[in-house]
C-alpha cells in the first residue's frame, strides 16, 4: 500500500472554510471596501450623487467649523464617558448582588434584562413620556405636594444629554449585568473558599481577586458598550430629535442628516470618516495589546 | 340546455372583459401629504386618476418632507422607482434630473400647451432644465401668512392685530389671559421658514433677493438684516411656552384659541377648513404679515421617474395631464388651501383668504422662495442655525454673524 499523501493544509476543515467564504467576502468587500470608498469620497464635493471631483480637505474644514458638529462631538464624549462608567459600575454591582445566592434570582434577572428586549426607538418614546414635564415624573411629584419640584431634562438644553443617558442606562445595564454575572459564575468556587479561609473581607476578594480574574469578560463588555456609544442614533431621534435646538445632536445623526436631508454626501462622508477614525483610535491600540502580545509572549 | 346558457353567460362575460378598457395600470405615487386637510386634497387626485381607468396606489410617507425625501430619493437611485413622486419644485430633485433618472415631459407639455396655461411662469421654469420640462407643478403655496385666532384676541380683550408689530404689541394681553401668543412648531424646517418669512415681510422684496438670491454676505451682516433678527427674537420670546413640534399641532392651538397666531404656509388653511372654521369670522389671515403683501410662489410638483414598463410609462402621461386638468386643479386646491397653477379656472368657491392670495398673485407681487434659490445643503445649515437660535438664548448678534457666514458659502 502506497504511503498516504500528507493532507494539504489549505484543504483541512474544508467544510468550515467554504462556509466562511461568504462572510469573508462580505467583510472584505462590503465593510473594508465600503469604508475605503467612503474615505475616498469624503475628499470630493459629492452632493446628492457620488461624483469624483476632488476638493482636498475642504469638507473636513467645514465639518470642524460647524457648530452643530462640535456640539455633537462634545455630547458623544459626555454620553460616552458617563455611560461607560455607569454601565460598568451598575452592571457589576447588580451582578454581585444577584450572586449572593438570593431568592428569586431568576425573576430579578428577567426584570433587569427585560428593557434590553425593547428597541431603542421604543425606549426613547417611553422615556420621552416619563420625562415629559406635563405627564411624567415632574407632574407626579408635583401632584404629591411638592409644587416647586423641577425635573425637566428633555426641554433644557444644558442637561438634555443626561435625559438620554438615563434612558440608555435603563435599556443597556441589564445586558451588562448578565455578562458580569456569567463572569462571576465562571470564578471557581475554591477561590472563594480559599479567600474565606484566609480571612479576606468579601469586598476585597471582589476588588483584588475576582475582578482581575474577570478580565476577558470586562473586555467583551467594553467592546459591546463602546460600539453602542459610537453608533447612538435611534435613541436620540426617538427621544428628542436632536433638540431642543441642536443641544442633543450626536455624530451619527449629523452623518444621516447631511447625507440625505442636505443632499451633501461629501459632508456626510467626512463626518462618518471622523467617526471611523475615533473608533480606530480606541480599537487599534487595544487590538495591538491584546493580540500582538499573545503572539510574542 | 341549462349548461349551454351558463356557458354563454360565461363566454359573454369573458368577451366583455377583454373588450372593455385596457386593464387598469397601477401607478404608485409617493407624497408626504398626511395631515387631515392634505389627505382630503390628495384623495381628489386619486379619484380623478382612477376615473381614467388606471389605479392610483397611494404611497403616503408620514412625517414631513424632510423625512419623506430621503426615502423617495433612495428608492429612485436604488433602482426601484415609483410611478410618480412629489417634491417641492425647485432644487430638491435637481441632481436626480441631471443624472437622467427623471422622465422628460417636454412632448406632453408642448401638446397640452403648458407654457400658456401655467402661471406664474416661474413655476414651470423651476421644472425646466436645459430647455426640457421634468415636472408638473400642481399648486402654488406661499409661506408668508400670519394666521390669527379671533377667539384668542376676544378672550384677551384686544382688537385683532392688522400687522406683525400690532401682534407683538398685543402679546402681553394674550399672555395675561393664559394664551400662548405665538405658536411655533419646533421642527427645524418650520423655524427656518419663519425667519425667511420675517425677512421678506420686514426687510422687503429687495433685501430678500439680495440675501437669498444673490447670497450677498455683506448685506446679510448689515443693519437691515439686524432688524429681521430683532423680529425673530420677538418671535422666539412669544413662542417660549408653545412646546409643540408638528406644524398642525401648532395650527390646532390657533384653531382652538389656545394660541394667538402662527406663521405658516397657506396649507394651514386646509386645517382650518377641516375644523369647520370660516375665514374672517373665526380666523384672520395676514399675507406678508400685514406689512409687505408679497408672496413667494413655492409649491409642490410631481416628478415622474423613468420606467421600463411601457404600460406604466403610458399611465404616467395620463397622470400628468390629469393633475393639470382644470376640474382636478380646482377640486384639489380648494381642499389643500393652495392656489391652482392654471390661470383659466373658475374659483368662485375660493374663500376670503384664498382670494387675497389670488389677488396678490394677480398683481405680480411675487418672489421665488428659498427652496428655489438655495440648495438643500445651504437650507440645512440655516435650519441648524435657527433651530439652535429658537431653542436657546443665543444673542441676535451671534446669530447674525453665523447667518452671514452661511450666506457667504451658500450655493
Amino acid at each position: 500500500m502506497p504511503q498516504q499523501k500528507r493532507p494539504i493544509r489549505l484543504l483541512r476543515n474544508l467544510n468550515a472554510k467554504i462556509a466562511a467564504v461568504p462572510m469573508m467576502l462580505t467583510a472584505t468587500f462590503v465593510f473594508a471596501g465600503g469604508s475605503l470608498w467612503t474615505v475616498l469620497y469624503s475628499f470630493t464635493s459629492s452632493k446628492l450623487l457620488p461624483r469624483f471631483s476632488f476638493v482636498g480637505a475642504e469638507q473636513y474644514e467645514r465639518l470642524w467649523a460647524a457648530p452643530r458638529w462640535n456640539v455633537a462631538v462634545e455630547n458623544l464624549f459626555i454620553y460616552g464617558a458617563l455611560s461607560l462608567i455607569f454601565q460598568f459600575v451598575i452592571g457589576f454591582l447588580l451582578a454581585a448582588l444577584l450572586d449572593q445566592k438570593i431568592r428569586f434570582e431568576d425573576t430579578f434577572r428577567t426584570i433587569f434584562l427585560y428593557p434590553f428586549a425593547l428597541s431603542f426607538v421604543v425606549t426613547g418614546l417611553v422615556w420621552q413620556w416619563i420625562l415629559n414635564p406635563d405627564f411624567g415624573v415632574q407632574s407626579v411629584v408635583r401632584s404629591l405636594g411638592w409644587t416647586n419640584f423641577e425635573f425637566n431634562p428633555l426641554y433644557d438644553a444644558d442637561i438634555v444629554i443626561f435625559g438620554i443617558l438615563i434612558a440608555a442606562l435603563w435599556q443597556g445595564t441589564g445586558l451588562i449585568m448578565c455578562l458580569m454575572l456569567a463572569g462571576l459564575r465562571g470564578i471557581d468556587e475554591d477561590i472563594w473558599k480559599a479567600s474565606r479561609v484566609d480571612g479576606i473581607p468579601t469586598w476585597k476578594t471582589y476588588l483584588f481577586i475576582v475582578i482581575p480574574m474577570m478580565r476577558p469578560v470586562f473586555i467583551t463588555t467594553l467592546v459591546i458598550i463602546a460600539s453602542g456609544i459610537v453608533r447612538v442614533y435611534d435613541l436620540v431621534v426617538a427621544q428628542t430629535g436632536g433638540g431642543p435646538g441642536i443641544a442633543s445632536e450626536v455624530p451619527a445623526k449629523y452623518v444621516y442628516d447631511y447625507m440625505f436631508h442636505a443632499q451633501n454626501l461629501g459632508q456626510g462622508f467626512a463626518a462618518s470618516t471622523m467617526m471611523l477614525l475615533s473608533v480606530a483610535v480606541v480599537v487599534v491600540p487595544w487590538a495591538y495589546l491584546e493580540f500582538g502580545r499573545r503572539r510574542h509572549g | 340546455m341549462r349548461y349551454c346558457s351558463a356557458l354563454a353567460v360565461l363566454a359573454t362575460s369573458t368577451f366583455l372583459a377583454t373588450a372593455g378598457p385596457a386593464p387598469a395600470t397601477e401607478l404608485e405615487v409617493t407624497h408626504w401629504w398626511t395631515s387631515g386637510g392634505e389627505a382630503a386634497a390628495v384623495a381628489e387626485f386619486a379619484k380623478a386618476f382612477d376615473a381614467t381607468g388606471n389605479h392610483w396606489v397611494d404611497g403616503a410617507i408620514a412625517g414631513s418632507g424632510s423625512t419623506a425625501r430621503p426615502i423617495m430619493i433612495s428608492r429612485i437611485t436604488g433602482g426601484d422607482p415609483m410611478g410618480a413622486t412629489q417634491f417641492n419644485h425647485g432644487r430638491q430633485a435637481e441632481e436626480l434630473v441631471q443624472a437622467g433618472l427623471m422622465r422628460d415631459l417636454t412632448d406632453l407639455a408642448t401638446k397640452e400647451k403648458w407654457t400658456e396655461v401655467i402661471r406664474p411662469k416661474s413655476l414651470l421654469d423651476s421644472c425646466t432644465l436645459d430647455g426640457k420640462i421634468y415636472c408638473v407643478p400642481v399648486n402654488i403655496h406661499s409661506w408668508q401668512w400670519l394666521w390669527l385666532s379671533n377667539k384668542a384676541f376676544e378672550t384677551a380683550g384686544v382688537p385683532i392685530p392688522k400687522n406683525w408689530d400690532e401682534f407683538v404689541a398685543a402679546a402681553p394681553a394674550l399672555e395675561k389671559a393664559g394664551i400662548v401668543p405665538f405658536a411655533q412648531g419646533g421642527q427645524a424646517w418650520q423655524v427656518n421658514n419663519t425667519f425667511a418669512v420675517l425677512m421678506l415681510a420686514i426687510g422687503g422684496k429687495d433685501l430678500f433677493q439680495k440675501v437669498y438670491g444673490d447670497k450677498d454676505d455683506t448685506v446679510a451682516a448689515g443693519p437691515e438684516v439686524a432688524k429681521v433678527f430683532k423680529a425673530a427674537d420677538d418671535a422666539r420670546r412669544l413662542s417660549k411656552s408653545a412646546n409643540v413640534q408638528e406644524w398642525n399641532q401648532a395650527t390646532a392651538m390657533v384653531i382652538n384659541g389656545k394660541a394667538g397666531g402662527q406663521i405658516m404656509g397657506d396649507w394651514a388653511q386646509g386645517e382650518f377648513q377641516l375644523a369647520g372654521k370660516v375665514a374672517g369670522t373665526d380666523y384672520t389671515c395676514l399675507p406678508g404679515l400685514g406689512i409687505n403683501p408679497t408672496l413667494a410662489t413655492g409649491g409642490d410638483a410631481f416628478y415622474f421617474p423613468l420606467q421600463k414598463d411601457e404600460a406604466k410609462a403610458k399611465a404616467q402621461e395620463v397622470l400628468a395631464s390629469t393633475l393639470l386638468d382644470p376640474k382636478t386643479q380646482v377640486a384639489f386646491n380648494l381642499k389643500k388651501g393652495s392656489v391652482p397653477v392654471r390661470g383659466d379656472v373658475d374659483l368662485n368657491a375660493a374663500n376670503d383668504c384664498m382670494k387675497k392670495g389670488i389677488d396678490i398673485l394677480g398683481k405680480g407681487d411675487i418672489v421665488s422662495w428659498t427652496d428655489q434659490l438655495v440648495s438643500q445643503d445651504t437650507q440645512k445649515q440655516f435650519e441648524d442655525l435657527f433651530s439652535e437660535f429658537f431653542a436657546t438664548a443665543m444673542t441676535t448678534e451671534d446669530a447674525q454673524e453665523r447667518f452671514a457666514k452661511i450666506v457667504a458659502t451658500a450655493d
